[in-house]
């Protein structure tokens, strides 16, 4: 009898099988996930506009959202507004351009780092605390009850929740963009010798009108993301996941939050800037 | 009242239910037992419209609910109130919001009206007192309670029950037992019972099923179940069910006893 033994072709072919299948069944969990996410966003934008409309639901996550994260903001903001001012201060001077330091704080808190240090705050603070509360709803049946007596999830727990962050993150931006160049300013004044009347006369000549436009666009699509995701994250884990499910859902939440708003931070750039042109 | 046709689900490839027939005729308190993940509770979501069906049919008054669109299944749902395994109060709200849940989300009722109704669905259930505290501070028999009242609060015509008595001690069980027995008499509602405790079951059951394999292998009155010859269901009743109510004559219930 001819006995039949594995050749180094045969095992090769067999472990490319193995690579490909892996990486299609990733592809395909990967592609699944994001057409369930995709059909939560589109489901939450139409419940927005179907009544009934619970504004006491609403005005509860804007405090939550908003009011309690003023403060963190505030002082994240500032504290790199400082950072910008001391790096650019230090940076610019060898050239001997070292005035343009307003400038260059102003530009970079306003159009990119105003909006994505709100972001990242939110992402970690108010995202993973959606997550958290949704998903530890999801495993012990709240959200079925909520079904079963009635009522659309999306509508009772996922529409506040989006408009809050969609409406508060550029709200909370305006305040993280004055204070990062508060902070800047502060920075600046007090360490090097450069006069305060002059930061603040040069601050305002580069804040244009498009600048304010670009901070608030991203800042609504930022809080659109984090709430998308948070939600997404809190509704997707399944209820056998346990205390177990909830802590990986709530951390990927955070992860996740953070990647889609840096990707999202350069599609925006890409399109705000050189396509419609905007400075 | 709600039949369910030839329902099969299909979970991870495994067949939780396979063909499954059921009638559940108006006012009785049907009780639907079976092994852990027999697919019980899974027919209690497919029954609520909570997960679809991969084949087969839900009648529900004469009206077959599977293709029924978003806003006439929650109409639907309101004629229906469930009990959770777990109670599933909302652990944001107090007591008398959960209770006043549904009220607050589908009527124009005020505050006064929504109070008083609230109160009495809670003394329906042995519950007073309590309305401004919240779930966490509850014992599990009290949560299982208002869960119950919340699940009234609609006047349902229809209770779904989901192992009502699972986690409680001894004393608590009998007390949710009885509750569904009174609530079955004064209010005169259709009742599902989803459990594996022989004792609830033949404490509360005007009828019985039993799911095995994902299909209906025994269905009848308590005093028929105890003397349908099948070994399956003799066993499962063999080890709960309380002594006074088993058929000693039933050969099959011999032969355990013998070994």
């Amino acid at each position: 009898m001819k006995q039949q033994s594995a050749t180094p072709e045969s095992s090769g072919r067999f472990q490319a099988h193995r690579i490909l299948r892996s990486i299609t069944t990733r592809l395909h969990n990967v592609l699944s996930e994001l057409g369930q996410a995709f059909t939560l966003f589109f489901q939450t934008l139409i419940q927005i506009f179907r009544p009934p409309f619970q504004f006491d639901l609403l005005v509860k996550q804007l405090l939550l959202v908003g009011f309690n994260s003023l403060a963190v903001v505030i002082v994240s903001g500032f504290f790199t507004g400082m950072v910008l001012g001391v790096q650019g201060y230090i940076q610019l001077k060898p050239y001997a351009v070292e005035g343009s330091v307003a400038r260059f704080v102003c530009v970079s808190i306003v159009k990119e780092l105003g909006p994505m240090i709100t972001a990242f705050v939110l992402a970690g603070r108010i995202g993973a605390s959606i997550t958290a509360e949704l998903s530890t709803m999801k495993v012990t049946e709240q959200i079925d009850a909520l079904e079963v007596m009635g009522t659309n999830p999306v509508k009772y727990l996922v529409v506040p929740r989006f408009l809050a962050c969609s409406i508060m993150l550029p709200t909370l931006t305006i305040f993280s963009t004055f204070a990062g160049i508060a902070g800047g300013f502060v920075a600046v004044v007090t360490l090097f010798d450069v006069n305060g009347y002059f930061f603040l006369l040069e601050a305002q000549k580069n804040l244009f009108v498009g600048s304010v436009l670009i901070s608030l666009i991203k800042a609504t699509s930022f809080g659109m993301a984090i709430a998308a995701v948070g939600c997404y994250k809190g509704f997707s884990i399944s209820t056998a996941g346990g205390a177990e499910g909830v802590g990986t859902a709530t951390t990927g939440s955070a992860v996740i939050s953070l990647i889609t708003i840096l990707i999202l931070d350069f599609v925006l750039n890409h399109i705000l800037f050189n396509i419609l042109g905007l400075i | 009242m709600i039949s369910v046709r030839n329902i099969t689900k299909n979970f991870g490839g495994k067949n939780v239910l396979n063909g499954l027939n059921l009638e559940i005729p108006r006012g009785e308190t049907l009780v639907i037992m079976g092994r852990s993940g027999c697919g019980k509770s899974v027919l209690l979501k497919i029954i609520t419209g909570l997960i679809p069906a991969d084949s087969g049919e839900i009648w529900f008054d004469g009206t077959e609910i599977s293709k029924l669109k978003a806003k006439k299944m929650n109409l639907l749902r309101q004629k229906v109130g469930m009990l959770f395994q777990s109670a599933a109060l909302f652990d944001s709200m107090t007591v008398a919001e959960n209770v006043a849940f549904m009220l607050d989300q589908h009527t124009d009722y005020s505050k006064q009206e929504m109070r008083k109704i609230v109160d009495e669905k809670l003394a329906l259930v042995d519950l007073e007192g309590v309305q401004d505290l919240r779930p966490a501070e509850l014992s599990g028999g009290m949560r299982k309670r208002v869960g119950l009242a919340r699940a009234l609060a609609f006047n349902p015509e229809v209770i779904l029950y989901d192992e009502p008595t699972t986690g409680l001690d001894p004393v608590t069980c009998n007390e949710i037992n009885q509750l569904i027995l009174d609530l079955h008499e004064q209010l005169q509602v259709t009742s599902v019972v989803v459990t594996h405790d022989m004792h609830s079951a033949f404490s509360v059951a005007t009828r019985m099923a039993m799911i095995h394999e994902g299909r209906q292998i025994a269905y009848g009155s308590p005093d028929e179940i105890i003397n349908i010859e099948d070994p399956i269901l003799q066993q499962f009743v063999l080890f709960g069910a309380p002594d006074q109510i088993l058929n000693m004559e039933n050969p099959i219930l011999k032969e355990y006893l013998n070994r």
